[in-house]
């Protein structure tokens, strides 16, 4: 019954999503109907995917087996927890999420933004609409999540043992709603070309949007490492695998949107290369949920895989990517020139930083889909790695950040004589950090300049901050200093760590001693232990550095459903990294294998992630407070106009 | 600089910075991408020069050695027509078996392959396509498949 209630709710919202989009025809071509009969439809429609989506995780939460879903993905003997966000630990299910995430974007977008005059607004809900509708034909014709299953098996087939951690109740759906909030960027920019308003009044509708995807992008992204880097038990956090460069994807394109709305929103240039933006946003969305539903390339994150969906989200993806290129290309020519900038602005470092994160993204594009391409036309099968990525993307991403040193310092419109004593600390710090990182003369290039990049930065980032009244700084400049703070972070952490982790592989018998970088690592003890659903062996690690003790207890697991074998890493996080343990097997003789690593400042990494995503936080609440504190709606001017009168 | 001649500008950058991704990518792919192989390829010699590979095939049953560190293993890789020894030094992966698919990155050397990586399966359907692909071409498939 529950589940018949989610596919009805699904199939009400897919009605109520064509009549958003007919309605929106028809106000666009008669003038009948309105605002408010599209924000009603939008609204029910995001409560009714909330209803489909509350009906699968009681069918998973009850372990009815007779819905094939559960059958084929969960069994009776496992924990609450897993059981609830095993319901997106699958294709049919992870499928609902996105749009169920997709509904309720649409719904929030429909109570909350109320800037966009009448036209503006029914466009923009019927695009969301017409974006919902293409994924709910898919859900309900390629992948039903509420098919039943006659006769009901006596028990399911389990939960892939990797998905059964804490990860997965926060990471996809964390990541989701970054994706598919990216969809009301797409919509806005498509309504926008539509109804012929592009412009800083768009860009500041847009902006909270793009502000909140990008957070949850972020952050999912920043989980998600995490999550590969303890649960694989490779020690690494970032493999430029096909599942990773899918998320990586969007978040390139929203970073460089995110700065581009700025420039139109303060200034009123880039209006048409910002829409592309938009476009493009989205559309990497789309090709990230293509390449990881789809099961065209060959991944260690790919869980759910099945060819012959593949095709379905293709033409979906073309369909809606090629109909706003084409509609980009049909209004491009009525979209008004933006105000005039010298290169040397804060325009025009924006536009550096837009080349620099669109030339990355190319990058990532291209090595991404290179080898599904050299196989359809060459029939050579091949994989691009990290020597690929780290090759090109790297030093882009040096360049980036050189731009970062000084571009936020810059003024507006035209700075002739840019204050050297403002861009001189930055770059004495990262000159002072060049130096010092030769103390370390087995450092490579690469992560030396970007360890020196990253303290100057560290410095540069703050300079926004400085001589001013901290309590008069406008919330979003906290932001973006926070951000830019946190992304110098996270790239000292990552040059950190790939100088200076320490590696020790060894086998070994309870009591043996064995050192990695400063520690030493006395293998104690084995117990066995056992869980819901696996027992494990246990080892016992004590660690000790000078006076720092701790215990560590990595585990050699075996589920029971499915039977499979995992290793469970023990980590042991102190103030300036973490060491890293994984229990591997037993040989012949009795001895076990012992996986150490010594990561220095490793956490710098994640820490670094979550300060971006802190400063997008401050960002987005700074911009919404001051907007309803100028009070709601009328009181936008436009920017440019302003400048023009002055 | 007139509005018109700076959009000109503008689209020229952007034009000059696809171009040079379009290279630094081609450059970067041509070698630095990691290819595929089976052991005939490579005893056909197929596989030149010092870069990453992957090489992909079944274990060997018997050929799995364990050297005395304890964390250092051998074993063959096959594809039916032609083998390749494979050294290893970490923990293997949990569905590693002999009479079993695997695909190992790394090395060809003088002596065979040395391998960084042998790679994971996230669990018993997992498969890399490649492998299917080409095994299935040589027709050693039933074992493998399953």
């Amino acid at each position: 019954m529950i589940a018949e209630t989610g596919l009805s709710a699904l199939w009400l919202a897919t009605a109520l999503a064509l009549l958003q989009l007919l309605l929106g025809v028809a106000y666009w071509k008669r003038g009948i109907g309105g605002p408010a009969p599209a924000r009603a439809l939008a609204v029910a429609q995001g409560l009714l995917t909330l209803v489909a989506f509350a009906a699968l995780l009681a069918v998973f939460a009850r372990t009815d087996l007779s819905v094939a879903l559960v059958a084929s993905n969960s069994h009776s003997a496992k924990p609450l927890l897993y059981k609830i966000a095993g319901a997106w630990g699958n294709h049919e299910g992870s499928m609902l999420l996105w749009v169920t995430v997709l509904g309720l974007a649409g719904a929030a977008l429909a109570i909350f933004e109320r800037r966009l005059d009448a036209a503006m607004t029914v466009a923009t809900l019927a695009a969301q609409a017409a974006l919902a509708l293409g994924f709910f034909a898919f859900l309900l014709l390629a992948s039903n999540p509420f098919a039943r299953l006659s006769p009901a098996p006596a028990e399911g087939q389990g939960l892939n043992p990797l998905l059964q951690d804490p990860g997965l109740a926060f990471h996809p759906p964390t990541l989701y709603i970054g994706y598919v909030g990216l969809s009301v960027a797409f919509s806005l920019a498509v309504a926008a070309l539509l109804t012929r308003q592009v412009g800083p009044l768009l860009a500041r509708a847009m902006r909270p949007w793009v502000l909140a995807a990008w957070i949850f992008l972020t952050l999912g992204i920043t989980a998600g490492s995490y999550w590969a880097y303890y649960e694989l038990g490779w020690g690494g956090w970032w493999f430029w695998d096909p599942v990773e460069n899918a998320s990586l994807m969007p978040w390139l394109a929203a970073t460089a949107l995110l700065h581009s709305l700025n420039v139109l929103a303060a200034r009123g240039g880039l209006r048409a290369w910002t829409m592309m933006l938009a476009v493009i946003a989205f559309s990497m969305s789309m090709l990230g949920t293509f390449l990881v539903r789809s099961g065209v390339l060959t991944s260690v994150h790919a869980f759910a895989v099945d060819p012959t969906r593949g095709a379905f989200i293709l033409a979906l993806l073309a369909f809606y990517i090629g109909a706003a290129l084409i509609l980009f290309a049909a209004r491009i020519a009525t979209v008004r020139e933006g105000a005039r900038f010298a290169i040397w602005s804060r325009e025009g470092g924006l536009v550096a930083n837009n080349l620099l994160l669109s030339v990355i993204l190319g990058i990532v594009f291209v090595g991404t889909l290179y080898p599904l391409l050299a196989e359809a036309m060459t029939g050579e099968k091949l994989s691009v790695g990290p020597p690929y990525f780290n090759a090109t993307a790297g030093p882009l991403a040096l360049a980036l950040l050189a731009v970062l040193l000084f571009a936020p310092l810059l003024r507006w419109r035209h700075d002739a004589r840019p204050k050297l004593a403002r861009i001189l600390p930055g770059a004495a710090a990262a000159l002072l950090a060049f130096a010092l990182t030769f103390l370390a003369p087995a450092m490579t290039l690469l992560p030396r300049l970007a360890l020196a990049l990253a303290g100057g930065l560290a410095i540069a980032s703050l300079l926004p901050l400085a001589r001013r009244n901290p309590l008069r700084t406008p919330i979003a400049t906290w932001g973006m200093a926070i951000a830019h703070f946190g992304v110098a972070v996270a790239i000292a952490g990552m040059a950190i760590d790939s100088s200076f982790t320490v590696e020790k592989l060894a086998a070994a018998h309870e009591g043996d001693t064995l050192a990695v970088g400063p520690w030493a690592v006395t293998f104690a003890s084995l117990d066995p232990v056992a869980g819901p659903n696996w027992t494990a062996l246990e080892a016992g690690l004590d660690a000790s550095r000078g006076d720092t003790r701790v215990r560590l207890h990595p585990q050699a697991r075996t589920f029971f459903n499915p039977p499979t074998e995992t290793n469970e890493t023990a980590i042991a996080t102190v103030w300036d990294g973490q060491l890293y343990t994984v229990l591997g097997k037993q040989n012949d003789d009795g001895r076990w294998q012992l996986r150490l690593w010594w990561k220095p400042f490793v956490t710098l990494i994640w820490l670094g992630g979550a300060l971006i995503a802190l400063g997008g936080v401050l960002a987005l609440f700074g911009r919404l407070w001051r907007d309803w504190r100028r009070g709601r709606g009328g009181t936008v001017v436009d920017p440019a106009a302003e400048w023009r009168r002055r | 600089m007139k509005p018109k001649s700076q959009r000109l500008v503008f689209v020229i950058l952007a034009l000059v910075a696809v171009l040079g991704a379009v290279l630094l990518a081609m450059w970067g792919l041509r070698d630095r991408a990691s290819y595929f192989y089976i052991p005939s390829d490579i005893v056909a010699g197929k596989a030149v020069g010092d870069r990453s590979v992957r090489l992909g095939g079944m274990v060997e049953k018997g050929s799995l050695i364990r050297a005395p560190d304890g964390v250092s293993v051998s074993f063959r890789v096959t594809d039916g027509s032609a083998r390749t020894p494979v050294t290893y030094r970490g923990i293997l992966p949990d569905l590693f078996r002999e009479g079993s698919g695997v695909v190992a990155e790394g090395r060809v050397t003088p002596a065979g392959f040395a391998a960084d990586t042998i790679l994971a399966k996230h669990d018993e359907r997992y498969r890399p396509p490649q492998l299917g692909n080409q095994v299935a071409e040589h027709r050693v498939a039933k074992t493998v498949l399953k």
